[in-house]
């Protein structure tokens, strides 16, 4: 009898999980086999056609190339900002509250928000950015997201300032479970701050930076929404992002089939780095 | 929070608080951009006259007050949703044994790596068979069984003494009762945390949403908000400043009234 009371508790979620999960990450890899059918000529199955085209695509190899400088500069630099915000924080600082509600501030406003708030700092000649550029180094006008040598660098500055906060939090949680007698006994023996975070607070919290890590890098395929509003992944794509090429190519190009391919791809990446945190919490590096 | 922390020293104090002021900037930047006019965009004078203008002027360009309805309907729709399915799944995996059972836990999980907005191409297809493009629904249902919710919810179940049950049992209660008196009344911080996380992703989500819908009668807030503050749109700064400060509003005053709640909760969501 309990499996059928089991099965009938599980059922509605079960369908829904199923069909907007399951089976579309299936037909997506189905898809993948076949052209995107037209009105003069249906789609039909073309085996790994798509995945030639991929790797002939020179666009696609720029976006995942983005993806990677983009995971390379935001997430270590927001990691760095996140442990020493939450070492501050957890020390006796006046007014602490303030301190800590300032840093976790942009983890509740929603990407579009912020995207329209540093839209601002970006324009050319009237930006704040540009502005504070003439004033201190006289220096003239830069388009900084019409350049491609600057948009994608722009973009990251603001997610690090977006996520530095949030990462805040579980370092902050790491420090509180640290033992204090580590930090009287550093005291005692009057060894600076600076050597007791070198070589005590910064090993203890390994295991959190590998769990925000890997975290971290899982997030940042997802994180496209500021592109509709800073770039739309211009100039030439040069900030685009996997996530937002599959958009442009399954809702502005229609190209269903290939925007199912790159899709493919990006669930194989994400499944990768799913395997790493298995690895991880097999190995039970994080705490809890 | 712990007493045994050391006071920091004072150089680093002022690094802290030169850092909160930095990182609180945007937005204090956006709160001055709304409350002067344009011609003080830019010029920070201590005594520009204030108004309100640019948000009167936000209200009526964009249609605001139908963006928050469907919002707040969605947000709404979305939790209570989640909450009922979550629940049952969470009791099912928590108290009682089934034949593929663990193999069913693992195909939950794999939703806490494929989010739906992953599988944007495929879910707009099935969408459009289901005749649910432009609607609320269809923006909602891909949400609806969640994997955190489910997966949260039967490890709070599962730290229920079974001696509760058992005593709710012997009283006379159901399978369902026994959920309804003893789990769930039991589970309330749980529910708690998860509905601040799940209101406040889909208060902020965009990408489905933006995908799902195309009429004014349908788009949430970040839709709405995006459309508005795009720059062919050709608003003037203020007014967009305001714009945002509006959809932002109701999520920035509860996070400042809860802060503790708000971060307890968004760690235990990262944690899982």
């Amino acid at each position: 009898m309990r499996h059928v009371y089991g099965w009938l508790l599980l059922t509605p979620a079960a369908l829904l999980l199923v069909g907007f999960t399951h089976f579309p990450a299936a037909a997506t890899l189905f898809d993948s086999l076949f052209s995107t059918g037209t009105v003069v000529r249906p789609s039909r199955f073309v085996a790994l056609g798509n995945y030639a085209a991929l790797a002939d695509d020179p666009i696609f190899w720029q976006v995942l190339g983005n993806n990677l400088w983009f995971a390379l500069g935001t997430i270590p630099t927001s990691m760095a900002i996140a442990m020493l915000m939450a070492i501050w924080v957890n020390d006796r600082l006046p007014a602490r509250a303030l301190v800590r509600m300032a840093y976790f501030t942009p983890t509740v406003l929603p990407m579009i928000a912020v995207a329209n708030l540093w839209l601002f700092f970006y324009t050319p000649q009237i930006g704040l950015l540009d502005q504070l550029n003439a004033w201190l180094l006289g220096a003239p006008s830069h388009n900084w997201l019409g350049d491609p040598a600057t948009v994608l660098a722009c973009t990251m500055v603001m997610v690090v300032w977006k996520e530095a906060g949030f990462f805040m939090i579980f370092y902050l949680a790491a420090l509180q479970s640290l033992p204090p007698e580590l930090e009287e006994a550093a005291k005692m023996e009057g060894s600076s701050r600076w050597y007791f975070f070198r070589r005590v607070t910064f090993p203890l919290l390994m295991p959190t930076t590998l769990f925000v890590l890997v975290n971290a890098t899982i997030n940042s395929f997802k994180l496209v929404d500021h592109l509709f509003i800073l770039t739309k992944g211009g100039p030439d794509n040069a900030s685009s992002l996997l996530l937002y090429y599959i958009y442009q190519v399954a809702f502005s190009f229609f190209d269903t089939a290939y925007a199912s391919t790159l899709t493919v791809i990006l669930l194989l990446l994400l499944a990768g780095l799913a395997l790493v945190q298995f690895q991880l919490v097999e190995r039970r590096v994080h705490y809890r | 929070m712990s007493p045994a922390t050391r006071r920091a020293p004072s150089l680093e104090t002022a690094a802290a608080w030169l850092l909160a002021l930095l990182w609180l900037s945007p937005l204090l930047y956006a709160f001055w951009a709304a409350f002067h006019p344009v011609e003080y965009a830019t010029r920070f004078d201590p005594l520009a006259p204030l108004t309100l203008a640019n948000f009167a002027k936000a209200w009526t360009y964009a249609p605001f007050p139908r963006h928050f309805l469907n919002t707040v309907m969605l947000v709404t729709m979305i939790l209570a949703a989640q909450l009922v399915l979550c629940t049952l799944a969470g009791y099912a995996f928590a108290r009682f044994e089934f034949a593929g059972r663990d193999i069913a836990f693992g195909l939950v999980l794999v939703q806490l790596l494929i989010m739906p907005e992953v599988l944007i191409v495929e879910n707009y297809r099935i969408m459009s068979r289901l005749g649910l493009v432009d609607t609320l629904l269809g923006i909602g249902l891909p949400y609806m069984a969640s994997a955190f919710g489910i997966f949260l919810l039967r490890q709070t179940f599962k730290t229920v003494p079974r001696e509760l049950e058992d005593a709710a049992r012997v009283e006379g209660c159901g399978f369902l009762g026994v959920l309804w008196r003893v789990y769930v009344p039991l589970a309330r911080p749980t529910y708690l945390a998860y509905g601040l996380v799940s209101v406040s992703y889909h208060w902020n989500n965009f990408l489905w949403p933006l995908i799902v819908t195309n009429s004014v009668n349908t788009r949430p807030l970040t839709v709405g908000l995006a459309i508005f503050g795009a720059p062919e749109s050709g608003v003037d700064w203020g007014v967009i400043s305001a714009g945002t400060l509006m959809a932002v509003a109701p999520l920035l005053v509860a996070f400042l009234l809860f802060q503790r709640q708000f971060m307890q909760s968004f760690m235990q969501a990262g944690i899982k």
